[in-house]
């Protein structure tokens, strides 16, 4: 079974962001919510290979650069066309300043 | 070089398309202009205020000319009121569908999905599947066999084009669309960008069209009066011409089959009332490179990234004298393009592009 991976510290993302993490030939996104707590998801958007990590948070919400599809990025659930997929979301903790996320 | 030279096929599931997936031009990573973090997200985000205040101001202006025209109905003192009316229903409602379509224009959701829908019943439009078929324009612009929105294919049919103006074409083919539509068929095009689990969304949305218009037409017929029709339905017709107008210069004359928006797109600098009625969109390239940057944003992106793209056209009347005889000379040779010069201070288009397009460009 796979175990936690570090993705970043907690400073590198910024309240109601996201940025890109790559492990093992897969891409990720790290959120961090205004509510300031931590989520990961796949990195790539479901309906065509656009990177989330340049779209735009708001709220649970991320927005896909390329089609503004939307996904609530807690739970992956994809929230209407031109998302259709569910996102995958990993576990996420925090210890001594870093983000780390369960790959399974 | 030599190239091989075959017929552009526009089919959305013909040998275009094939060779569009097969050398990598469908679904292809794009060029996209540097731009920091901070500042894009600064850029991207949404607010409620500027489009509730546009919106409002499009409400009343769509409310008080339709106003005028029935007031003055029986005299010819309502052409001036169906003028505007025809403007705002036929062609600004098409911006507010784009802006809309995106979910940009409005911070809330359930605002853009409203206007969205109702600026479709405008248009004319499905509003499932031209949300779908606007995803792939983005995807893919003006990649040949892939984009369901090229508006003038090569050769250009002139003729074709200046009917546009009129609304007669995009009439004859959206209503019996959606009225296909509403028997629940999808054209092969459509299956090919409308997911399957989809379309029959598609179906409902036009039913729910339909209805509208036929309830329209009964009414006309109780009342014995063109009026109910001159009021929904015909603005699509007589009212169209500053959609077609603006909306023609997005990519007519440029390059096809490249994958950088400097090629394909153009930005017209244009007075503020058609950039009222537009929504910003003459930024068009600007809006290519980043759709999630807001329309009230777009001025700002377009002074941030200018110095990376072609020199705007100053204006419309501008850019239609310079793409005029480009159309003519594709009457002969339909691989000829218009090939926007950058500024010094841009990085330049991809080499792979020139070996592409520019042998045939010099015939």
């Amino acid at each position: 079974m796979a175990g936690w991976v570090e993705a970043c510290g907690v400073d590198d993302v910024e309240e109601e962001d996201v940025i890109r993490f790559d492990h093992g030939g897969r891409t990720f996104a790290i959120y961090r919510s205004p509510d300031d707590e931590f989520f990961a998801t796949d990195g790539y958007c479901t309906h065509e290979k656009a990177h989330l990590a340049d779209g735009l948070v708001m709220d649970d919400i991320i927005e896909c650069p390329k089609h503004n599809g939307r996904f609530n990025y807690k739970t992956g659930a994809a929230k209407g066309a031109p998302v259709c997929v569910n996102l995958a979301t990993y576990p996420v903790k925090v210890e001594a300043g870093k983000v780390m996320i369960q790959i399974g | 070089m030599a190239t091989v030279k075959t017929k552009r096929d526009y089919s959305l599931v013909g040998e275009s398309t094939r060779i569009a997936i097969e050398t990598g031009l469908a679904s292809a990573e794009w060029y996209h202009t540097d731009v920091p973090r901070k500042t894009m997200k600064e850029l991207m985000q949404r607010s409620d205020m500027p489009a509730i205040r546009d919106t409002l101001i499009w409400i009343a202006a769509i409310l008080g000319s339709a106003a005028g025209g029935i007031w003055f109905w029986s005299s010819w003192w309502c052409v001036p009121f169906f003028c505007v009316y025809g403007v705002l229903y036929g062609s600004s409602s098409d911006s507010r569908w784009h802006e809309c379509g995106h979910g940009t224009a409005f911070r809330t959701r359930w605002m853009n999905d409203v206007v969205y829908q109702i600026a479709s019943f405008m248009l004319m439009r499905n509003p499932v599947t031209w949300r779908w078929s606007h995803a792939r324009h983005h995807t893919d612009t003006i990649i040949v066999g892939r984009d369901a929105e090229i508006a003038v294919m090569r050769p250009p049919d002139l003729l074709r084009a200046a009917l546009a103006f009129t609304g007669v074409l995009d009439f004859r083919y959206s209503l019996p669309t959606l009225v296909r539509n509403a028997f629940g068929k999808l054209s092969p095009d459509e299956k090919s960008f409308v997911p399957e689990m989809e379309q029959h969304k598609a179906v409902i949305a036009a039913r729910w069209q339909i209805a509208i218009y036929l309830a329209a037409i009964a009414l006309a017929l109780c009342l014995w009066s063109f009026l109910p029709l001159v009021l929904i339905g015909l603005p699509r017709l007589y009212g169209s011409w500053h959609m077609v107008l603006t909306g023609l210069l997005q990519h007519i004359g440029l390059a096809d089959n490249v994958t950088d928006h400097r090629l394909n797109t153009r930005t017209v600098y244009m007075n503020p009332i058609s950039r009222f009625i537009y929504w910003n969109m003459n930024y068009h390239v600007e809006h290519h490179v980043f759709p999630m940057v807001p329309y009230h944003a777009l001025p700002k992106l377009h002074e941030l990234i200018k110095h990376d793209l072609p020199e705007p056209n100053p204006s419309m009347w501008h850019a239609y004298r310079e793409v005029w005889p480009v159309l003519i000379k594709q009457l002969q040779y339909e691989d000829y393009f218009l090939e926007r010069e950058l500024p010094p201070t841009a990085r330049p288009y991809r080499d792979e592009f020139h070996a592409l397009t520019v042998p045939a460009a010099a015939e």
